[in-house]
């Protein structure tokens, strides 16, 4: 017993020590607590919700940390960084659009007494952060007035975004892509005109504790599979949580969706949709929109003064702007809707709503309608909830989502590594896709033919490669060599000793 | 096959993604045996019945493995309904045709081979001419050596299928950008690349690398054919209503080689094509239709400069390392295809046998 409070006492002077350092640096800066990565983070995040929060807010990389400050350029840095590195962007306004293609990098932003790093587009650039790298972690920052994303992923696995302040940024706030195990949280998001936080096309996901509002759509699941929403605050949207399967789509599924613990509220917003998006066919006033996806959860939500319908669960066929898509179930199944809070749902409701309404017998805006195919759904406590055209909806009995605790994976996806290549490959892919773009082998182009270089370095493929690396001028009459101080020691090895052997 | 997209994952195993994303499944694992003899069979017009189309007719190696013709010219000199589709990078392709009617190349040869307005062939007069041909029948027993002395055309099939899957295009400057040297493209190909990748242009939703196609059907709403009943495409494969003028998703690879562009060969440069998708949502399709257009068709507003990039990125997804030759001679003995004057001279795929 007196071990384990000595043991607490420790904890509590270094947790002192931790606030000291904490204040002294400013803000949020690089805290002090273990190494970690994103991917570690999210390892953690993955056993649990409590888990989740006690090691993200101790995230750290293994790498250096480059700092950037007012006036200088978030891109410079990320185009220095190697895999590891932490981006710390200081208080200040950036007027940029940051691309990551490499791995590992975290852009944290540092928030000193209220100042944020802004990244304003000025309505004139398109996205702020792209990114197609692995274990990206995006935090602290504040963007506003993009034309297209704030933070757009690409086929980046293991990634973090959160705390992030998104205002007015285009289509969407957040929108990863095609990737999987990411988790989007404590993100405020006001002003898109599509949807605030977009998980599009990606496997494993946890969204939690955003604020998304003002916006057509406050968090779309998209052709996803393995995803929880949850303790997310949706209010003043034209659609506040949606999930489909967007047909037309590569990835032609989605299922295990839980929707949970979420405020889905007031979302009567004005829809201002781009004509033609899928998402301008979302009748202003719907809580939840499930369509065509499987194996959706909804559980334990503040569902209230949505005027449309609280839950609108729905096929391909029922959905305006839709083409149909032969290779995609247009169909939703097994969607379970249990306990839920609903008041004050389907007062106003849209033309299509009431002539299903009249067809019902009924002049009760509903809190939850279905319309068109799908089997095996069911909903709890039904007799209290005013349901449209659910008539043949099981009651759900002791299901819950409880059972789950995190979609996320216990361990992180692999890294995808150039390792398929061959090492005998690297020489000739090299020397084709860089060196003869300005080296013939017997004539003259940009820079001297490769006949004369391998004279000059017969037996000598070190000297190529160190020249390289740190080329001088060396010929009046040819212009200088660029640097490929960008390939390392083993690459630039390989890729002199092809050029010795080239005969053609 | 080997390059750096092998064994890397996608999701879903979609083939689908960013620069870091696996390769859809491919075909693969043909002997060189096969692979030569489809490479004959490809460039001779032996094979159509006039004895005057080869596959290469309308697919020529340095036009992209299109024919630089807004619509192909069938059997009777006469265009045909639509530009020839590159092969580049065919075998990694699971929906073939513009309109996406067919799922192997083996399935989609039939429609050249036997429609009557292009190679016009029968199956019996294929089969026959091939077995008439005491080099097509040394060649067919060299490739498929278990089989019995008379040729057949599942194996025709196969062979054009195998030289079709080695024209890989895939280590491109893009590529080397996506393997990790990031050097290999330029400020303004860097530039064309983040619009192109961006969500106001789109370009990457529909044509997403590795491939730069999602395979996918798409209603675009691009112009039709002047004097042609309105190209219905996939509406027709499929009878939906909303696919009604809908086509595949081309690749991009290669793109600048394979002018002019879109399914009726409307566009004669890139920059005319790129502009398309910023004139307007609809803005080409006729008065008294009413297309399902595709979501990503909006209103980018691209600049001038914003079309200059992306038309100067479209250049750095050139690579055709592995372009066969034209062969000088073909079994049957008749003019290899396409005529000299647009044939390269570049070295041959594999040895030369006859």
């Amino acid at each position: 017993m007196k071990k384990l409070l000595l043991g607490a006492v420790i904890g509590a002077l270094i947790a002192a020590i931790g606030l000291y350092v904490y204040q002294r640096v400013g803000g949020s800066a690089a805290p002090t607590g273990p190494v970690e990565t994103a991917e570690s983070s999210l390892t953690a995040a993955s056993k649990g919700k409590i888990d989740a929060g006690a090691s993200l807010r101790t995230v750290k990389m293994a790498g250096s940390i480059l700092t950037v400050k007012d006036g200088e350029s978030i891109q410079a840095a990320v185009s220095k960084a190697k895999p590891g590195d932490t981006i710390q962007v200081m208080p200040g306004l950036y007027k940029e659009t940051v691309y990551i293609d490499k791995d590992n990098i975290a852009i944290v932003g540092v928030i000193d007494k209220g100042a944020w790093p802004v990244m304003d587009g000025e309505r004139k650039l398109n996205d702020a952060i792209l990114y197609s790298g692995s274990g990206i972690r995006i935090e602290n920052m504040k963007i506003v007035h993009y034309k297209g994303n704030a933070i757009m992923g690409q086929a980046g696995n293991n990634f973090v975004i959160r705390y992030n302040w998104i205002v007015d940024t285009g289509v969407y706030g957040i929108f990863p892509q095609f990737g999987k195990n990411g988790l989007v949280e404590y993100n405020v998001i006001s002003g898109i005109e599509d949807a605030a936080i977009y998980i599009g096309m990606c496997d494993n996901i946890q969204v939690s504790n955003n604020e998304v509002f003002a916006s057509v759509a406050g968090i779309e699941i998209e052709n996803t599979r393995h995803a929880i929403v949850e303790n997310n605050l949706v209010y003043d949207n034209a659609g506040g949580i949606l999930t489909f399967i967007t047909p037309g789509l590569p990835i032609k599924t989605t299922f295990d969706v839980i929707i949970r613990d979420n405020f889905v509220v007031n979302n009567n917003h004005k829809n201002f949709g781009a004509p033609g998006s899928i998402v301008s066919g979302v009748p202003s006033g719907t809580g939840i929109i499930v369509m065509a996806a499987d194996d959706v959860r909804i559980e334990d939500n503040i569902i209230r003064g949505n005027k449309n319908a609280g839950i609108i669960v729905a096929d391909h066929k029922s959905f305006a702007n839709i083409t149909i898509d032969p290779e995609a179930d247009p169909n939703p199944d097994r969607v379970s809707i249990l306990r839920n809070f609903f008041a004050n749902n389907g007062y106003e409701p849209i033309d299509d709503v009431k002539a299903l309404m009249a067809l019902n017998l009924t002049k009760q805006g509903p809190d939850a309608l279905a319309i068109g195919g799908g089997t095996g759904s069911c909903i709890s406590n039904h007799g209290s909830v005013k349901t449209l055209n659910m008539g043949s909806w099981a009651d759900c009995g002791n299901a819950t989502s409880r059972d789950v605790g995190s979609l996320l994976l216990p361990k992180p996806v692999p890294a995808r590594v150039m390792g398929a290549m061959e090492q005998h490959e690297l020489g000739p892919r090299l020397y084709s896709g860089i060196c003869a773009g300005c080296h013939a082998y017997n004539a003259r182009m940009i820079g001297p033919p490769t006949q004369i270089i391998q004279a000059m370095y017969a037996d000598n493929p070190q000297g190529i490669a160190d020249y390289i690396a740190n080329p001088v001028k060396k010929r009046d009459d040819f212009p200088a060599m660029p640097s490929q101080g960008h390939l390392n020691e083993a690459q630039r090895l390989a890729v002199a000793k092809y050029m010795l052997e080239v005969k053609q | 096959m080997h390059n750096q997209y092998t064994g890397k994952a996608s999701l879903q195993n979609a083939g689908v993604g960013g620069p870091r994303s696996g390769l859809p499944a491919y075909r693969d694992g043909f002997t060189p045996q096969v692979i030569d003899l489809g490479r004959y069979l490809f460039f001779d017009p032996l094979l159509s019945k006039n004895g005057k189309l080869a596959c290469a007719s309308c697919h020529q190696p340095d036009k992209g493995f299109s024919d630089g013709l807004p619509r192909s010219l069938g059997a009777d000199g006469r265009p045909l309904p639509r530009n020839a589709p590159s092969l580049w990078n065919a075998g990694l392709q699971h929906r073939l045709f513009w309109d996406g009617r067919a799922s192997t190349l083996e399935q989609q040869m039939l429609g050249p081979l036997y429609d009557p307005k292009e190679m016009a062939n029968t199956p019996a007069n294929l089969r026959n001419s091939l077995n008439a041909s005491p080099e097509y029948r040394r060649l067919f027993g060299l490739a498929f050596p278990s089989a019995g002395k008379e040729i057949r055309l599942d194996q025709v099939y196969t062979a054009l299928a195998a030289f079709q899957s080695t024209l890989i295009s895939l280590n491109s400057r893009y590529d080397l950008y996506a393997g990790g040297f990031h050097d290999a493209l330029s400020a303004r190909e860097i530039e064309g690349m983040n619009v192109f990748r961006s969500f106001v242009a789109r370009c990457a939703e529909c044509h997403t690398p590795p491939l730069f196609s999602n395979q996918q059907i798409a209603v675009i709403g691009m112009p039709q054919a002047k004097g042609l009943a309105f190209d219905a495409g996939a509406q027709s494969v499929s009878g939906e209503a909303s696919q009604r003028g809908g086509f595949k998703v081309p690749s991009l690879r290669n793109i600048v080689k394979t002018a002019p562009y879109s399914h009726s060969g409307h566009y004669t440069n890139l920059h005319e094509t790129v502009e398309f998708y910023t004139l307007g949502r609809g803005h080409a399709v006729p008065k008294n239709e009413k297309l399902t257009l595709h979501w990503h068709i909006w209103e980018p507003k691209l600049s001038p400069n914003e079309i200059n990039r992306l038309v100067d990125f479209l250049g750095a997804l050139t690579d055709e390392s592995f372009k066969p030759s034209v062969p000088r001679r073909v079994p049957s003995g008749l003019k290899p295809m396409p005529l000299p004057g647009s044939g390269n001279l570049s070295k041959p795929l594999t040895k030369e046998t006859p």
